[in-house]
């Protein structure tokens, strides 16, 4: 480990080349929490983002009108508002709505914190998407296949749960591949509201130590990693999953 | 019928009896899907305003700082159209060289479009603005890049490597005899590129290229955390002018309402235009 460190710190004294956060403690312990955030933020706005878009892709399956208007209209708006305005409307406008409490010192605090407003507007932003994209997947089963589970004695519900969500799921999981990927892309607008994800600490660390050049490329190299992370996870589920029968030869 | 098809091409198939009905039909559906979304937004925009404060003052406010957002807001559509025209002709050429056939122009093509399809769009845009020079010399004059300049650039990048793809995507979505009928005709791979397989993918592309465009004006707004004077940052101007915590979810509704405004009937169009060209 220190090995490690002195190397570092001895690159930026013979080559300029100053990565704070492979030598100093303060800026390890700071990049790394950062790191953490953002996983945290991905992963719990995925969660909850799959299960809006399949509460949502359910709701416009039902032959009532109410449920499915609602939400189309909430579809159509998340999709095509920008993020950003949508996090600071979700984080300032509805946020200042939201009563602070006291903590123990009497400090005041809010109820709803910005972490938890930047998982909110992520989570609903990405669910639109996962709306649409478990839509698609529902619509492409063949309509025999919900037939023959009807002679079967199923009912709607019980078709819909055990027949048409685990062939959807596999229909849809290459698009929703896609949506998570956007969404951990998406995770850095939390930025903008001050969660201490990794784009706002790389921010004060490249403000303390005017590196900010490394920094940069530290944080591409960073993304692409966690972007290849989640597609290889991805593209190992879909292929555990494929139905056989469809789509091109196992490789 | 087989006389048509060499007249009109491929797709007369759609001109079935009833199918010319059948999607004109689904354009007017369009139509009046965008009037009424965005007489749903003017309508919760008024309800709101009118709910949060019992004087019509906010109302007053909201109109009294119409002309300035909307000065902002030009400036968000000025930066997308920036960055649509470099990046529709950075992207064909990327997308062309992820298809060419000499490895040494292919492999960078696509490790180049990899890596900036991948990256967060904010964090290519710190990039642009950190590291593109403030000032530039051209003949002995000094020009300031002013900062919705250089956000715009960093607007481009992505566009770039995500049109890179789509053009990819629908170069080998043409089927390989053309490939094989242009060179069988004696057309060079490049000739074959622009005479044959572009001029057809422009329909396949056209779809996807309206929801990058969309995308991208949905992501002009991050150009107000780097300091360009858009929408979004005369909005929060606007709001500590005012200094009224009321105005807060009325200002920020109506801005949502502007971009929806503007990007829904493209999302819509786009659909259209898929369900048109869709092979069935």
């Amino acid at each position: 480990m220190d090995a490690i460190t002195d190397f570092f710190r001895e690159l930026h004294e013979r080559s300029g080349i100053n990565l704070t956060i492979l030598y100093d403690p303060f800026d390890i312990e700071r990049f790394f929490h950062g790191l953490l955030v953002t996983i945290e933020l991905f992963l719990v706005s995925a969660v909850v983002s799959v299960i809006i878009g399949l509460i949502g892709a359910g709701c416009l399956t039902l032959p009532y009108r109410v449920p499915k208007a609602i939400t189309r209209g909430y579809v159509a708006f998340f999709r095509n508002t920008p993020p950003l305005i949508q996090m600071y409307f979700f984080y300032f406008a509805i946020g200042a709505l939201i009563p602070a409490t006291k903590n123990a010192y009497g400090f005041p605090e809010e109820l709803v914190d910005n972490l938890d407003w930047a998982l909110i507007a992520l989570s609903l932003y990405a669910g639109a998407f996962n709306i649409e994209i478990f839509r698609s997947g529902i619509e492409a089963i063949h309509r025999s296949i919900v037939e023959a589970a009807a002679v079967l004695g199923y009912s709607k519900v019980a078709a819909f749960v055990y027949v048409m969500v685990p062939l959807a799921w596999r229909i849809s999981l290459p698009a929703l591949c896609n949506n998570l990927i956007e969404l951990l892309k998406t995770t850095t607008l939390a930025y903008a509201i001050g969660v201490p994800e990794l784009l706002y600490v790389s921010n004060q660390i490249w403000s303390d130590n005017i590196n900010t050049f490394e920094m940069m490329n530290v944080l591409l190299v960073v993304y692409l990693v966690l972007v290849g992370v989640v597609a290889l996870a991805m593209h190992r589920w879909e292929r555990a999953l494929r139905l056989p029968g469809f789509g091109a030869a196992r490789s | 019928m087989t006389n048509d098809r060499a007249r009109f091409g491929p797709h007369v198939g759609i001109d079935l009896p009833g199918a010319r009905e059948r999607t004109s039909w689904a354009l007017n559906r369009d139509l009046a899907g965008v009037l009424l979304a965005i007489l749903t937004v003017v309508v919760i925009v008024l309800v709101v305003a009118l709910l949060s404060g019992t004087d019509t003052g906010l109302v007053g406010a909201l109109i009294k700082w119409t002309p300035f957002m909307a000065r902002g807001f030009l400036l968000n559509v000025v930066m997308s159209l920036f960055a649509i025209f470099f990046g529709t002709i950075g992207g064909i050429f990327l997308g062309m060289g992820q298809l060419a056939p000499t490895r040494w122009i292919s492999t960078p093509s696509k490790v180049l479009t990899q890596f900036f399809r991948n990256a967060p769009w904010l964090v290519l845009l710190f990039y642009c603005i950190f590291l593109l020079p403030f000032q530039v010399r051209i003949g002995g004059e000094t020009y300031t890049i002013a900062s919705w300049l250089r956000a715009a650039i960093g607007f481009t990048i992505p566009v770039v490597a995500n049109f890179s793809e789509i053009v990819r995507g629908a170069m080998q979505s043409i089927p390989s005899g053309q490939w094989e009928a242009a060179r069988s005709l004696g057309y060079r791979w490049r000739q074959t590129v622009t005479s044959v397989v572009l001029p057809q993918c422009i329909k396949r592309m056209l779809p996807p290229w309206m929801n990058l465009y969309a995308i991208l004006l949905m992501a002009t707004p991050l150009a107000s955390i780097v300091g360009a004077e858009e929408a979004l940052t005369n909005a929060r101007t606007a709001l500590q002018a005012e200094s009224d915590s009321r105005l807060l979810l009325p200002l920020y509704a109506y801005l949502l309402s502007w971009f929806f405004i503007y990007c829904y009937p493209i999302a819509r169009f786009s659909m259209a235009l898929e369900r048109r060209f869709a092979v069935r």
